[in-house]
């Protein structure tokens, strides 16, 4: 495998980490909820695509027809029913993610043990277009080229919506300015229900593809909500294109990493890139010191 | 008067618990050795976060870095000398962890403690396999159950002493103030980044030196066993469900849910954290305060009651 490979096989796994860290740039830049259990409505998506393919032989893009309108609903009802009492009661910015944090970390045990309870905690995978495939004369498996694709495809659709529309323009003026949004007239209660649940329906789409190309279990849930964590606060809070950069950038790092040095590190890299960037910019890489 | 007599009640207590071991069958004391375990890990998390309350969920990185120290040098060392050397890897890594951390935002920190035990296992693993070829450390040692329980006594009692203490110092007073207004803080001239960094060191000490003296109770160690993130979620919702207003107040979190693990974990672990989830949730929406809260409330009421029952005897009811 030549270096060009590597990176470029990093850039593709990177397309996902984007997109995953978009969706909770959604949930946590617009909505202001810190979601710990972000992960496990991954883990569903990609059981859900399982299922559908094992038991009805049912494609997996064309399942994602039913998971992400599934799951942009259940997260618009998480944030109607258990995160709004929170950010009604809440004193300051502080006092709502204590409280955040302490109940979607009630919400990710609740809802692994619910999987693991229906699921067997056993590993999952199916075969799913794992062939090669040639690009300008390099090889890659044909389901992480289209996981790419697909990912570039949802996230330039967000990258349209959030510019181009004026629901988009609402979410970017609550992202940055909660306050002066609601001096404008945005509803910032019902714009953050949206942010919310398209972050739900953006991690639906990572989850199903996903599941194409790696084995999973109940359990994944925790490390990915971890490196969306990691990339958004690289990328910036708030931030969509940084959360876009820093997830390639992610990617490519634990490519290079598992190619020079072991493959069992990659969370160690995710790591030590996100010390750097605290300790010389601690507002993201775009972020105005 | 008063001050003395509670202090002979909490020597006979600590004398009392001292001779559990030799009162209680050998189940008995694992499971007495387990809750004591729990006490001191929860009691030093409130130390740092019942103050600042900043969520800390790096219990596992530092219960691990000591039980392992322990797993790593007890061949070639005493066990005090490892217990030493524990102490001061401890100091050393929460300090740098906390000056990297602590100086910026909470959130940072959090995120931070959320992976480092993983950080920490990830990294063992690979050095282990790579360059010292073993997987897996036997820890057999002459320091029985008994031993460890003292052991876990002693550091009860002390972190107490600290907990106590620190409510009459300056710092003290400086970290409350932290987890009511960081600014505000700041304006009274407390020295905020010290003030955390110190306070978060001596609590990460107390959970490395359990680890350490935990060591021997495994047995056999891996760094899979050692760095269990389950031990940093426990010990969060331990002390919230207690609550932590008083220093007494995670006891009431801990004691009802070693119960609950001790029967539900190994049988049904899938139930257990659907279970733990539940009771996370109830104490974010039901139990701010903890179980100390609810139990201050009632205490309240029922003297309110008897004050105004007193009241009412008092005045004859012609004189109305």
């Amino acid at each position: 495998m030549s270096l060009i490979e590597v990176v470029l096989g990093g850039v593709i796994t990177g397309g996902l980490y984007a997109l995953i860290a978009i969706g909770f740039n959604l949930q946590y830049g617009v909505a202001r909820i810190f979601n710990l259990a972000y992960g496990e409505f991954l883990m569903a998506a990609a059981f859900a695509a399982f299922w559908m393919f094992t038991l009805g032989e049912i494609d997996p893009i064309l399942g994602l027809a039913l998971s992400v309108p599934v799951n942009f609903g259940a997260n618009w009802l998480v944030y109607r029913v258990l995160m709004l009492p929170l950010v009604r009661r809440a004193r300051t910015r502080d006092d709502l993610e204590g409280d955040t944090i302490l109940a979607t970390f009630g919400l990710l045990f609740l809802l692994k043990g619910a999987a693991q309870l229906a699921f067997t905690p056993d590993n999952r995978f199916y075969n799913y277009l794992n062939v090669p495939m040639q690009i300008i004369g390099f090889t890659f498996a044909a389901n992480r080229v289209l996981a790419f694709s697909v990912a570039c495809a949802v996230g330039l659709a967000i990258w349209l919506f959030l510019t181009r529309t004026r629901f988009g323009a609402a979410m970017r003026a609550l992202a940055i300015d909660p306050t002066g949004a609601r001096l404008v007239g945005v509803d910032a209660t019902a714009m953050s229900a949206l942010a919310f649940a398209g972050g739900g329906a953006l991690v639906a789409v990572a989850g199903t593809l996903v599941s194409t190309f790696l084995t999973f279990n109940p359990a994944i849930g925790v490390e990915f909500t971890m490196k969306a964590l990691v990339v958004v606060m690289m990328g910036g809070v708030g931030n969509m294109v940084g959360s876009l950069v820093a997830g390639v950038l992610l990617g490519v790092a634990e490519s290079l990493c598992s190619y020079f040095i072991d493959s069992g590190l990659t969370l160690a890299v995710a790591y030590f890139l996100f010390l750097i960037v605290l300790l010389v910019r601690p507002r993201g890489l775009f972020g105005t010191p | 008067m008063r001050a003395s007599l509670a202090v002979t009640a909490l020597a006979v207590l600590v004398a009392a618990l001292a001779a559990v071991p030799w009162l209680v069958s050998d189940y008995g004391l694992g499971f007495i050795t387990n809750l004591m375990c729990y006490v001191v890990l929860t009691v030093a998390w409130a130390l740092f976060s019942g103050t600042t309350r900043y969520v800390s969920l790096a219990t596992a990185a530092f219960f691990g870095l000591g039980a392992y120290t322990v797993a790593m040098l007890i061949k070639e060392v005493p066990i005090y000398a490892t217990f030493g050397a524990a102490l001061v890897l401890g100091t050393l890594v929460a300090a740098l962890v906390g000056l990297a951390t602590l100086r910026i935002s909470g959130m940072f920190f959090v995120i931070f403690g959320f992976g480092l035990s993983e950080l920490a296992r990830e990294l063992l693993v690979w050095w282990e396999i790579n360059r010292t070829h073993t997987m897996g450390r036997y820890v057999f040692v002459s320091f029985d159950t008994t031993m460890i329980y003292e052991h876990l006594l002693g550091l009860a009692v002390l972190v107490f002493l600290v907990g106590w203490l620190l409510r009459r110092t300056r710092l003290g007073v400086a970290l409350l103030v932290i987890g009511d207004d960081e600014t505000m803080a700041r304006q009274a001239g407390v020295n905020v980044p010290l003030a955390k960094v110190t306070m978060f060191v001596v609590s990460s000490v107390f959970m490395t030196i359990v680890g350490a003296v935990m060591a021997p109770r495994f047995g056999y160690l891996t760094p899979n066993i050692a760095f269990n993130p389950m031990i940093s979620f426990q010990v969060v919702i331990m002390a919230l469900l207690g609550g932590m207003q008083r220093l007494w107040g995670p006891l009431l979190g801990v004691i009802p849910l070693i119960v609950l693990s001790e029967l539900l974990q190994i049988r049904f672990p899938f139930w257990y954290s659907v279970f733990l989830g539940l009771v996370f949730m109830v104490i974010v929406y039901f139990l701010p305060r903890g179980v100390t809260g609810l139990v201050e409330d009632g205490w309240e009421l029922l003297r309110r009651l008897s004050l105004r029952a007193r009241l009412l005897r008092r005045q004859p009811s012609g004189a109305r």
